[in-house]
């Protein structure tokens, strides 16, 4: 039996859970979320450390009480979702096949909003050479043993790749009684958050050695050492920095990929650069009725953006699902070398907008300016510039006057 | 003597650059996008505080652990007390959002609450 559903939510995550509390408000009602956890909430259950919710809420709260937030606000006003539910198939008719314990479910859906946040890159992804022996995990997973599972992962960690799940990871082991050894990030430059790195390294004298990788890996049931090497400018190991280290656990924490194998099976377009769906500004894909956002998009570094992006998609979503489609958005957002991509990346020029944004290079007293034909249409000053922080700069209707492309440059001294 | 900061208290992480006299007294100060920046300089100079985030076993409960974390910052030194202290800790689900795990732990005039709910199984 195939089930005539408004809106489909797939992933049951901050992005998913705020998008269908909107679209709540605005008059939809006929609203499933679907869930392949056990509970709601997303990544947010694992991440125990505080810091969440200053943009949004203007209190440091943890991941668990963030999402209980939106968990609460979505049972309050009724809207229905079901746990251990995952999604095996959408297409770009709006239908989808899911699968509980018990049964296979299909429904059709007017519009289809993809949540599905994102996965981590794994050790395959960088060819560490060695043996491959137990104790390596990725930082989520590593997190999600200790946090949710009870289960502790090791005494001895190095840490490789510096994104902030690995920092956060860092301190969570340091605390737990584990020694961390060091953490290791191939580039010049960290890829976490600058205060990630100060309270979760320095304050519990962990090492952070830029420019320096791992290249073997030992031990033939569990990890027993690894070795590691500074690396070159083209990023390639230097042969006789070798440093020894004895461990039983090598955490990476080496990037993170936005999750679309089911908008790619319904023809979803994606973007080269975020690896997430080319979307207009209406978070539409090339796939009329088919929305995303969240991590699922492009990877954010704070969950609040996550909640605004995903609220401000409804409004579209809503009228898509009253009138059956919304209009085209044909003005390109273009970068220069130095941008690393623009979310959304195209616009109508017809309404107010966001373009989320990351520099691809660490930059000081820089200026992002938005071009339009020969125009400088908006100019933003910043002190620093860091790949790890998305920069958003807002632009009203009024500022965009033409149906020119955009193009988004960096200038700096 | 310049010394450099990198604020903690929220995602801007502001590099915070300050001048400081032979009291480590401030005579300048710049980088700050807020208040809380003089502040943050200021309690990390003379007292670093910060918040801890940790979890406790929970018996009979839909999960295993449940989350918690310290009402307010603490002084840095004693992080490893109070972790010491939430590791003496057992629960019996139910256990609540917000419920008071430990009252004014070590006397610090901080709660341990906890940060999610675990239902009874």
């Amino acid at each position: 039996m195939v089930i005539n559903k408004d809106v489909i939510i797939v992933g049951g995550g901050p992005a998913g859970l705020a998008t269908a509390a909107r679209l709540k408000e605005l008059g939809i009602h006929d609203i499933l979320i679907l869930e392949r956890e056990k509970l709601a909430g997303g990544i947010l259950r694992q991440c125990i450390h505080d810091g969440f919710g200053l943009t949004r809420f203007k209190e440091a709260l943890s991941g668990p009480e963030y999402a209980a937030r939106f968990i609460d606000q979505v049972n309050k006003m009724g809207i229905d979702y079901l746990t251990d539910t995952t999604v095996l198939e959408i297409d770009s008719t709006k239908h989808v096949i899911a699968v509980t314990k018990n049964e296979l479910l299909e429904y059709q859906a007017k519009a289809i909003i993809m949540t599905t946040g994102c996965r981590e890159r794994t050790r395959g992804a960088i060819s560490i050479p060695g043996t491959r022996p137990a104790g390596i995990y990725t930082a989520g997973v590593a997190q999600a043993y200790v946090n949710l599972k009870n289960i502790m992962i090791g005494k001895k960690v190095v840490i490789l790749g510096s994104g902030d799940i690995g920092l956060i990871m860092a301190r969570r082991m340091t605390l737990e009684g584990a020694q961390v050894l060091a953490v290791l990030e191939i580039l010049p430059y960290a890829s976490g958050l600058p205060r990630n790195i100060e309270q979760c390294l320095n304050d519990y004298d962990i090492p952070l050695l830029l420019s320096h990788t791992v290249t073997n890996i030992k031990g033939k049931e569990r990890l027993k050492r690894i070795t590691v090497n500074k690396v070159d400018e083209n990023l390639k190991p230097i042969p006789g920095t070798e440093i020894e280290y004895d461990c039983d656990t090598l955490i990476l924490s080496v990037g993170l990929i936005p999750e679309n194998e089911l908008s790619l099976l319904a023809g979803v377009e994606l973007d080269s650069r975020t690896r997430g769906p080319i979307v207009d500004e209406n978070y539409q894909t090339n796939i009329k009725g088919i929305f995303v956002a969240g991590n699922a998009l492009h990877v954010h570094d704070l969950v609040d953006f996550v909640s605004i992006e995903a609220e401000n998609l409804a409004e579209a979503a809503l009228t898509y699902i009253q009138k059956g489609s919304i209009p085209e958005c044909s003005v390109l957002v273009e970068t220069d070398e130095s941008v690393g991509y623009t979310v959304p990346q195209k616009i109508s020029c017809e309404k107010d907008i966001t373009l989320s944004m990351r520099v691809k290079k660490p930059l000081k007293n820089c200026a992002l300016q938005i071009i339009q034909g020969d125009d400088v249409i908006k100019t933003k000053k910043m002190r620093k510039a860091l790949p790890a922080e998305m920069i958003q700069i807002g632009l009203k209707k009024e500022e965009l006057r033409s149906s020119e492309n955009i193009k988004v440059v960096v200038r700096h001294d | 003597m310049i010394r450099e900061f990198i604020c903690v208290l929220c995602p801007n992480g502001c590099e915070i650059s300050v001048e400081l006299d032979e009291n480590n007294s401030i005579l300048e100060l710049e980088g700050a996008t807020c208040q809380r920046g003089g502040e943050y300089v200021q309690q990390e100079l003379f007292a670093p505080q910060r918040n801890i985030a940790t979890s406790i076993k929970v018996i009979r409960g839909n999960m295993p652990l449940v989350s918690v974390r310290l009402t307010d910052a603490i002084p840095k030194e004693r992080i490893f007390d109070v972790m010491d202290e939430i590791k003496k800790v057992k629960l019996e689900a139910p256990v609540n959002l917000g419920q008071v795990i430990i009252k004014d732990v070590l006397g610090l005039n901080r709660d341990v609450i906890a940060t999610k709910q675990v239902l009874r199984k």
